[in-house]
């Protein structure tokens, strides 16, 4: 089970909220350089897995490994550092700051300037505002959001406040990339965009882990699936597999389906 | 210039620079400080105190002061900055009272009786000075990389942490850095009116500096300024016009706080207003294309 080829190996997690499991020994691996979805019905603890990955929670019980390391108590900072970058379900962006500026905090854990450097505005660090502008630039075109670069971020629309959230993970430099519900709210030209968004974070040899629920979308651009129901693992595999699992069936349209 | 109005401007300058330090705090990293004078206090204190027993040379001891104060404000934040909330606003609360408490009863701060004979070392250039570098220092760190992991903590500190900032370490930070400046001003209070008193620095001093933070405008350094300035000046105009007027100057600034919280709870200058003094040319307006999109 161990192979160089996961980038991420959660072993049996268990998360239990004041005596309510919210996930149950779930195993997640995630292979470098994959789109996995993760899917499941409300409440199934899916955004708990997210928090577990991303040091938000610290696991009731279980092992997290990336790039061979034990995530457990680590900081959520530290595991950003470590190349793990995520959105939130409900965009959590800095509202009153530039779209220009939120993408620029996403390369704090990369740059270095510290009080000091701050004050005197050293050549090392003038350097480095440049640099960190320039990328900040570079991955707002990539997400095609380069033309709105001084507006604050609160007044953009919605999807686009959505592609900010990613633009801003990106800047990050993460090799694993989290997206809780990227498409939540979109409309089916926004969604067809953000498509072709992950497939290009892909295509760059990002790999994808992410929650959602439009199963157009899941069903197009997931080399794997995984779903969830009430804290358990029900399913594992391609989007083929998935679509025929009679438990994904029932957990989605309860048991009487067949008999309709 | 006459020593009235000379007295006045030094005092707006003072105020200025610890309004300017506790919007770092609370303006800009959003964690609520109640305790602002008590900085201002340590660093008076120890100025003083290091220039008369050891004799160094007032810039020194202004700068000891400060470090002073910083010292005394990563060691109150560092337990307090971990938690989330108001406990930050509550621990400086009563931080003060035991800083009062201490000064009053210690032999070394002249207890009851203040510290007097305090030689006069601030003049009104230094004090200039002084601001300028503040807000100066104050620009540079909220422009760069530290300060925009500031208001990022203010804005959202899930986010902010999950962008890899190290929020304790930042807010404590910020704390410390606030504390340094307030710690200078408490110093050239002292060498200005060569005596202080426990109660100067009491939780009423806090709550003046914290008033003009929140009517100059709460995440604006020049909003800060323009906060302090009037703060200042106002009981002082209140004098000129009528003595029975000017005792009732506290109900004048609860009567104008309320008035702000209702009609511009975002203070006179709000954060979006942005005349970038140090960094696009003097009083430079910074030009901002287009309104809001959608």
């Amino acid at each position: 089970m161990t192979t160089a080829t996961n980038l991420l190996e959660g072993q049996s997690l268990s998360m239990v909220f004041g005596g309510l499991s919210a996930l149950d020994s779930v195993d997640i691996n995630i292979k470098k350089g994959e789109v996995l979805s993760l899917i499941g019905p409300n409440g199934a603890g899916k955004t708990t897995l997210f928090n577990l990955l991303t040091g938000v929670y610290s696991p009731t019980r279980g092992k997290i490994r990336f790039k061979q390391r034990e995530l457990r108590n680590m900081k959520p900072y530290d595991i950003t550092k470590m190349g793990i970058a995520r959105t939130f379900q409900n965009i959590r962006l800095f509202g009153n700051m530039t779209v220009l500026d939120n993408v620029t905090i996403g390369q704090h854990c990369r740059t270095k300037t510290g009080i000091f450097g701050a004050i005197f505005k050293t050549p090392s660090v003038r350097t480095e505002e440049k640099k960190t502008r320039e990328k900040a630039m570079e991955v707002l075109k990539l997400v095609e959001l380069d033309d709105v670069w001084d507006e604050k971020a609160k007044n953009l629309p919605y999807g686009k406040q959505r592609r900010l959230e990613m633009a801003r993970a990106l800047a990050t430099d993460p090799e694993l990339i989290l997206l809780d519900e990227p498409a939540a709210g979109m409309n089916p030209q926004e969604t067809n965009e953000l498509i072709g968004l992950i497939d290009k974070l892909n295509d760059m040899g990002k790999t994808v882990l992410l929650i959602e629920h439009d199963m157009k979308l899941v069903m197009d651009i997931s080399q794997r699936i995984m779903v969830l129901d009430y804290g358990k693992k029900i399913a594992d595999g391609t989007p083929e597999e998935v679509r025929n699992d009679e438990k994904v069936i029932k957990a989605y349209l309860g048991d009487t389906h067949k008999g309709e | 210039m006459n020593a009235y109005y000379l007295q006045i401007l030094t005092v707006i300058g003072i105020n200025i620079i610890l309004a300017a330090s506790l919007n770092l705090i609370s303006g800009y990293t959003g964690q609520l400080s109640l305790g602002h004078a008590t900085f201002m206090g340590i660093g008076a204190y120890s100025a003083t105190l290091i220039s008369i027993h050891l004799g160094l040379p007032f810039i020194i001891s202004l700068i000891i002061g400060g470090v002073v104060a910083a010292i005394f404000g990563f060691i109150i934040g560092v337990p307090t900055l971990r938690l989330k909330g108001d406990y930050l606003a509550i621990a400086t609360l009563g931080f003060g009272e035991i800083m009062k408490n201490i000064n009053l009863n210690l032999k070394i701060t002249g207890g009851p009786m203040g510290l007097r004979g305090i030689p006069q070392a601030t003049n009104i250039y230094i004090v200039i000075a002084a601001v300028v570098l503040t807000i100066f220092a104050i620009n540079r760190i909220i422009n760069s990389r530290v300060g925009k992991s500031f208001i990022a903590i203010r804005e959202d500190e899930l986010a902010a942490e999950a962008m890899g900032i190290n929020t304790t370490h930042y807010k404590i930070l910020s704390f410390v850095i606030g504390a340094f400046f307030a710690g200078i001003a408490g110093g050239l209070y002292a060498f200005f009116f060569r005596y202080i008193h426990p109660s100067n620095f009491g939780f009423m001093k806090s709550i003046e500096i914290l008033c003009m933070v929140v009517l100059g405008g709460m995440g604006n350094t020049y909003g800060a300024v323009l906060g302090a300035i009037i703060i200042t000046v106002l009981p002082e105009f209140l004098r000129t016009v009528s003595p029975v007027i000017s005792q009732y100057r506290m109900v004048f600034y609860g009567l104008l706080l309320v008035i702000m919280m209702i009609v511009r709870p975002q203070g006179i200058l709000s954060q979006d207003f942005d005349f970038t003094l140090f960094n696009h040319g003097l009083l430079g307006y910074k030009k901002k294309k287009g309104g809001q999109i959608q």
